[in-house]
């Protein structure tokens, strides 16, 4: 059982700050997945974890002590890095076996031990050869079952897979999954692929600039975004993103963007006045591509859009369109426009709708 | 404004064939993508029509002159490459007025000026123009690298995976950007790239190289409903087509030694006659449907979870499929699941010679 905290976490590079006052819970059991760009602060906050980077302020728990005094190797966690770092003149067998003959476990233990990692990570046939005739998925393999081996409280894992092919990656990422339920053991694991968060994560934590954006599962995550940077960060292609004039009219709410007015349901105005967004806030709207419904002819709500450029994806296709003089990405079926400059239609589904204060970047938490 | 024509180019480096009787018609302002694999001979063909290597053998047209004795400034080509070689002392400014001070150019001042100012509107990078290039970012870089390329208005702009170097969201955004921009100069692209999304999303045409091979040339549309061979079926596509061995029997595809069976009648169609051939069936993720009431159990191996939608990796046997799923259906590893095909959507290929049977006959 192993649950970690972070509770007021500071970590100063010199002058640079890169873990802005990060409080997190993990639960035992739990797949965490720190997802941000390079620099957010991802990696610095997992090795301080591991106690291999010190923190100035606040305090790392593992299940219930305080741990940031104590030593990488007292804290009883394993990790698993890009770079493999086997011993190249060690057996697999060797390797594995090496941090329990660090810990001068007896013989017969080390074998069993070694042959039941061995097993789960389907390695047993590479027990007698060396990292060097190793394929990468298998030196990674061999890794994970070097930090398995000791049974340790949690994994930490920093992008383990980022340095392979595009096929193996995904090879990989699978068994990790399967692997964790399987072990069920806390594991803690960085990327800043954002399709590896949402599949391998039971939460996901954004970070962005040393500073925690959000925590939530993946559908929370992408349904319900925290705020711009979470919004834009998720989700490929991109999430539109434009300034919008909210008025009430009757029977319902108008939402302007580039100089049309889309119909909103009149609980829109109820739910800003609820989040107090005042008249003063400067409100951007989000839209996801899939959340621009776009027809051939005008039905009700639906405004006159004029398809720009269209991308075909083959299983769909993401069609820039102008409304007014706003640019709206949206995605369609294949082939459903035919060509550029066609004249569509086009509306914003309220409920995949996201309303932001523009200053702040704060979701509004509107839900409609 | 070109039209550039490729007549049985082979191209030899000692005993290394990187390229075997090519042919290729890029249109007058035509977007043409050439999508293949490192080593595939996508930047050979490049090469090759900017006369910076000549071929072993064959004729390159421009605008229907046989251009064998043409040095690479007379055919007056633009080459944007992955790096993005701008000078780095110089200002943007500088570096797009550079190829137009050449003496060999003679462009008078005034235009020159009209010309850069011209550039930097249409790729928006009018505030960058007294910036030093090392001050730029990767996407920055890279739209000054083109803004080179278009002062000059060369006859053809050929591009050699520029978007390469850039990260994800950057590439989704130069991506229309660089197809805004072509159609609005109306110029003549040949874009050469490994990726098939980049393929697909801008090209007018794409040809898609295979060890110096030219397999298939066609609209983005056409090569992704009806691929060639099972080479190019299982390029193009994200996830890729799914490949399964099978044969047909009595209006059915049967897979794997019988462990499991799909209803298909499309046999006549697809000029089929006889049952028992070996053939390989594709078919896209996006025509498996899992339901309730498929004709075939499968257990959930992985669950890649794209926010907008899902992709499952099925077993069945030791058979794996790749499906698409609603955002919302729940599905977890090791589940078990029924799914069916669309079976209007399937392809047959010859599986001796991975060639589609539409495409044989």
């Amino acid at each position: 059982m192993t649950s970690i905290e972070l509770s007021g976490v500071q970590k100063y590079f010199g002058a640079v700050q890169v873990i802005k006052d990060m409080n997190l819970k993990i639960d035992n059991g739990e797949f965490i997945v720190l997802l941000g760009q390079s620099g957010c602060g991802k990696t610095t906050t997992l090795r301080a974890i591991g106690g291999l980077e010190t923190i100035d302020e606040g305090d790392i728990l593992i299940d219930g002590e305080p741990v940031q005094h104590l030593k990488a190797a007292d804290r009883d966690i394993a990790m698993v890095f890009q770079s493999f770092s086997l011993y190249p003149h060690m057996t697999v067998f060797e390797n594995v076996a090496f941090p329990l003959r660090a810990t001068r476990t007896p013989r017969p233990e080390i074998d069993s031990r070694v042959r039941e990692v061995a097993r789960i990570l389907q390695i047993n046939h590479l027990l007698d050869k060396r990292p060097s005739a190793l394929s990468g998925g298998d030196m990674q393999r061999v890794a994970i079952g070097r930090a398995l081996v000791r049974k340790p409280k949690a994994m930490l894992m920093d992008e383990p897979i980022g340095a392979l092919d595009a096929k193996l990656r995904e090879e990989m990422r699978a068994e990790i999954k399967r692997l964790h339920l399987k072990q069920g053991s806390t594991t803690i694991y960085v990327t800043h692929d954002q399709i590896e968060a949402m599949s391998l994560a039971d939460r996901i934590v954004i970070m962005h600039e040393g500073k925690l954006q959000q925590v939530g599962s993946p559908t929370d995550v992408y349904a319900h975004p925290s705020n711009l940077f979470v919004a834009q960060f998720v989700g490929s292609p991109v999430m539109n993103i434009a300034d919008a004039e909210i008025r009430q009219v009757k029977g319902g709410a108008s939402v302007a963007l580039g100089g049309e007015d889309f119909d909103f349901p009149d609980k829109l105005i109820r739910q800003l006045d609820g989040a107090g967004a005042g008249k003063s806030l400067t409100i951007a709207l989000g839209v996801r591509p899939e959340a621009v419904l776009v027809a051939h002819e005008q039905l009700s709500g639906y405004l006159p859009a004029e398809a720009h450029l269209i991308e075909p994806l083959g299983s769909y296709d993401i069609v820039d369109l102008n409304v007014g003089s706003q640019l709206l990405r949206a995605r369609t079926r294949s082939g459903f426009v035919s060509r550029p400059g066609d004249k569509l239609w086009a509306r914003i589904d309220p409920a995949q709708a996201h309303f932001f204060d523009k200053a702040s970047g704060r979701s509004l938490g509107v839900r409609l | 404004m070109a039209h550039i024509q490729l007549k049985n180019i082979t191209k030899t480096f000692g005993r290394h064939t990187a390229l075997k009787d090519l042919n290729l018609d890029i249109e007058d302002g035509q977007f043409f993508v050439l999508l293949g694999e490192t080593g595939a001979g996508k930047t050979t063909t490049l090469r090759l029509i900017a006369g910076l290597e000549r071929p072993t053998s064959g004729q390159i047209f421009i605008d229907g002159v046989d251009v064998a004795d043409w040095g690479t400034a007379e055919r007056d080509v633009a080459l944007v490459l992955q790096q993005y070689s701008l000078y780095p002392r110089y200002t943007v400014k500088e570096n797009l007025e550079f190829p137009l001070k050449s003496k060999l150019r003679r462009v008078p001042d005034g235009e020159i000026k009209e010309r850069v100012a011209k550039a930097a509107k249409t790729l928006r990078i009018e505030h960058l123009l007294e910036r030093k290039t090392d001050r730029l970012s990767g996407g920055e870089m890279q739209r000054v690298s083109i803004g080179r390329a278009i002062v000059r208005k060369p006859r053809v702009f050929l591009m050699d995976e520029p978007l390469s170097a850039l990260d994800a969201k950057l590439r989704e955004s130069l991506r229309t950007e660089l197809k805004d921009l072509q159609r609005r100069l109306g110029a003549t692209f040949l874009f050469v790239t490994h990726d098939q999304i980049e393929a697909m999303s801008m090209g007018d045409m794409v040809g898609v190289l295979n060890h110096g091979r030219l397999v298939q040339t066609g609209s983005p549309k056409d090569i992704y409903d009806n691929p060639r061979d099972t080479f190019v079926a299982s390029f193009v596509g994200s996830p890729p087509m799914n490949l399964i061995q099978g044969k047909l029997s009595k209006g059915r595809a049967v897979f794997a030694a019988k462990v499991f069976e799909l209803p298909y009648d499309g046999a006549a169609k697809a000029g089929v006659t006889t049952d028992d051939r070996p053939l390989t069936f594709g078919i896209r993720p996006e025509d498996v449907a899992l339901e309730a009431d498929g004709p075939v159990e499968a257990r959930v191996h992985d669950v890649e979870n794209h926010g907008v939608e899902k992709i499952v990796t099925l077993k069945v046997g030791d058979a794996t499929l790749r499906a698409t799923a609603p955002a919302r259906m729940p599905l977890e590893i090791d589940q078990d699941v029924r799914f069916g095909w669309n079976p209007q959507k399937v392809a047959l290929f010859d599986r001796a010679t991975g060639v589609s049977l539409r495409h044989a006959v």
